[in-house]
């Protein structure tokens, strides 16, 4: 009696090994030969960047941008900001440069509000910290988000040096003001953040903010290509970046 | 063997009723969270991590001092640990489950934690945090078992434990250092950004882990017959000290590299403990706490004198323990988020429902704690009166 049932122990505790063996073996045999196929019209780079120039102003001090990213992906609209979630936001000059403005800095950058928004690093600390794949780089750069496996621990919340990622802290559904029924909803604790709006991009659109932006301050476009308009700006004027100190190599471009 | 914590005085079962109502309030309080979601608690997107991650970080701690008993008895013979060593064991598996429930408790959808599995991602340093901590559970389980339930029978531990409790030993290593990773290889987190996180982990690990054991041994002396020995009680406390000699000093190191450099991302951080910024100032009478208890301990403790009276080493050894785990937690943790990548000062304070379900979780660790000590314990007593 006692024998069968060490040797049932046995085959129990062996086949848990093999079923907890099993993702194991798929994740490695996975790795290569999944390519995605996008429609013929979508907009295709070999690396999208985007470039903001900051010698032009909006009148109203950037809203279109914001508002027509946020109503389009469905970004709630919360009264605490401890719950905020954004995607795309104003900061003034020096919160956005920590340690770039000084005292006789010119008059129109001082305090001056920029835009910001995820950066799409070429090498993103938050795909390196996230334990489930969750947040990946696409081949095209784009720096993308699953909802649907992300477990909400927020390491890289704390591995973003932009503070480009917000947690849906509570059901953000009652808080969106008119729901964009092409775009998915999140439900509570998963991250979020700009995806370059990869969905528009698939079918052949430019970004949200990019065209909302009427004084052309936001362009986007392959940096790769050396005859497209972000190339072509960042060829003849000055650029900075957000803390390139920190090597996760931004591609939203500055022009000051 | 766990039969023996089925039986016990009135204060025993008073104890077991006291915390199962904590870890009940607690839970409802958990309740609660999983359906309106984290935005119950303080946290925020500016500060992303609080009570729970900083209480995880003190007791991975607390779970890695069991080595500073099973090192010296194991590799050194050390015989007047030979007692006590179960105690460090069985402590390790209580703050192991509350490191773990810890994290569980702060995921946003805990349902989905197994995804670290399915799809595992060697890049992450919290995929080797779940590895390190689940095999030092498991390995103090098995040992402290074993090696209790043979003595218990009066003879010698089976052969295969012994490559099992060296295993323990640099594993015991590994959980500090690995959680130290967790923080120290950010990129925009001038505050976590230094090489000496896993040595810090380490120092006030063997110092807060030892603390408590010394005070349960007080305890466990006063209580029950069994006497972990003054010897024992002594030895622990020299350990206690030079670790918080040590961790004081790499604090100190901290201080001076911030101060000294006068690197904003770095010195801002420190700033906010000592002073506050921009008039935000909620974690400064913790962190001059930490300073005052930490100083009364050391006091205590480097002096043999006060160092052998165990009544002022019970007061060295709880400031110990209360100052690191300011120090260690809310202070480590919170502080890192301020001021914000954006240099914003946004603050962070607890809230009911998350202090409940943090003391509940506590109270689910001592609940593991008290049932494996009182087998323990009714072993030794067996011992005694055979």
């Amino acid at each position: 009696m006692d024998g069968s049932r060490r040797s049932f122990l046995k085959i129990a505790g062996l086949s848990i090994l093999g079923a907890g063996a099993r993702p194991i073996s798929d994740a490695l045999a996975a790795e290569e030969g999944r390519k995605v196929s996008l429609p013929s019209r979508a907009l295709t780079a070999k690396r999208w960047a985007m470039v903001v120039d900051l010698r032009k102003k909006c009148p109203d001090d950037c809203r279109d941008c914001i508002e027509a990213c946020h109503g389009v992906h469905n970004v709630p609209a919360f009264d605490n900001p401890k719950d905020e979630v954004k995607w795309i936001w104003n900061e003034p000059f020096r919160h956005a440069f920590p340690g770039q403005e000084h005292e006789y800095i010119e008059e129109r950058y001082k305090g001056r509000p920029v835009v910001v928004l995820c950066n799409h690093c070429d090498n993103p600390p938050c795909v390196r910290v996230c334990p489930t794949k969750a947040t990946f780089r696409r081949e095209d750069g784009i720096v993308m988000m699953d909802y649907h496996r992300c477990i909400g621990c927020r390491f890289c919340m704390a591995g973003c040096p932009f503070g480009a990622r917000s947690l849906n802290w509570r059901d953000p559904r009652p808080f969106i003001k008119t729901q964009n029924k092409e775009y998915p909803t999140r439900m509570r604790g998963v991250v979020e953040k700009c995806t370059f709006c990869e969905e528009r991009l698939a079918k052949g659109l430019r970004p949200a903010c990019v065209e909302a932006c009427k004084e052309r301050i936001l362009v986007f476009g392959d940096i790769e290509d050396p005859r497209s308009e972000v190339r072509e700006l960042l060829h003849k004027h000055h650029s900075i970046r957000r803390k390139p100190q920190l090597g996760t190599m931004p591609q939203v471009y500055y022009i000051v | 063997m766990l039969e023996k914590a089925l039986t016990g005085s009135r204060t025993y079962y008073g104890w077991v009723t006291f915390l199962l109502a904590m870890i009940g309030i607690g839970f409802l309080c958990y309740l609660l969270q999983l359906s309106y979601g984290l935005g119950i608690t303080g946290m925020s997107r500016d500060v992303s991590w609080g009570l729970y991650i900083a209480q995880f970080t003190f007791l991975v701690g607390v779970a890695a001092s069991a080595v500073m008993l099973v090192l010296p008895y194991y590799l050194h013979h050390f015989k007047t640990f030979a007692r006590i060593t179960i105690l460090g064991e069985f402590l390790a598996v209580a703050a192991v489950t509350m490191c773990l429930t810890f994290i569980i408790v702060d995921l946003g959808q805990p349902a989905r934690a197994f995804n670290v599995i399915l799809y595992p991602t060697p890049n992450s340093i919290l995929f080797w945090d779940m590895i390190v901590l689940n095999g030092y559970l498991l390995l103090n389980i098995v040992i402290g078992w074993t090696v209790l339930g043979t003595e218990r029978k009066g003879v010698s531990p089976p052969g295969w434990v012994k490559p099992v409790i060296y295993i323990s030993i640099p594993w015991a290593i590994s959980i500090h250092t690995v959680t130290a990773f967790i923080y120290a290889g950010l990129p925009g987190r001038g505050f976590w950004l230094t090489a000496i996180m896993a040595p810090r982990f380490l120092a006030s690990a063997f110092a807060s882990g030892p603390a408590l054991l010394v005070l349960f041994a007080l305890i466990i002396r006063r209580f029950t017959r069994f006497d972990p020995g003054r010897e024992a009680i002594q030895a622990i406390a020299k350990i206690v000290t030079y670790a918080m000699i040590v961790s004081v000093f790499f604090v100190l190191m901290e201080l001076f590299t911030a101060y000294y450099s006068q690197i904003p991302e770095h010195m801002h951080h420190f700033n906010y403990l000592f002073v506050g910024l921009e008039g935000h100032k909620t974690l400064v009478p913790w962190w001059w706490a930490f300073m005052v208890l930490a100083v009364v301990a050391l006091y205590i403790l480097i002096n043999p004198k006060t160092r052998s009276n165990e009544k002022l080493l019970a007061v060295a050894c709880a400031s110990v323990f209360i100052s690191l785990w300011i120090e260690k937690g809310l202070g480590l943790v919170v502080t890192g988020f301020i001021p914000n990548p954006l240099d914003h000062v946004r603050e962070y304070s607890p809230t009911w429902p998350e202090v409940f379900i943090t003391l509940g979780v506590w109270a689910m660790g001592f609940l593991i704690l008290t049932v494996l000590y009182k087998v323990a314990i009714s072993v030794r007593e067996e011992e005694i009166a055979a």
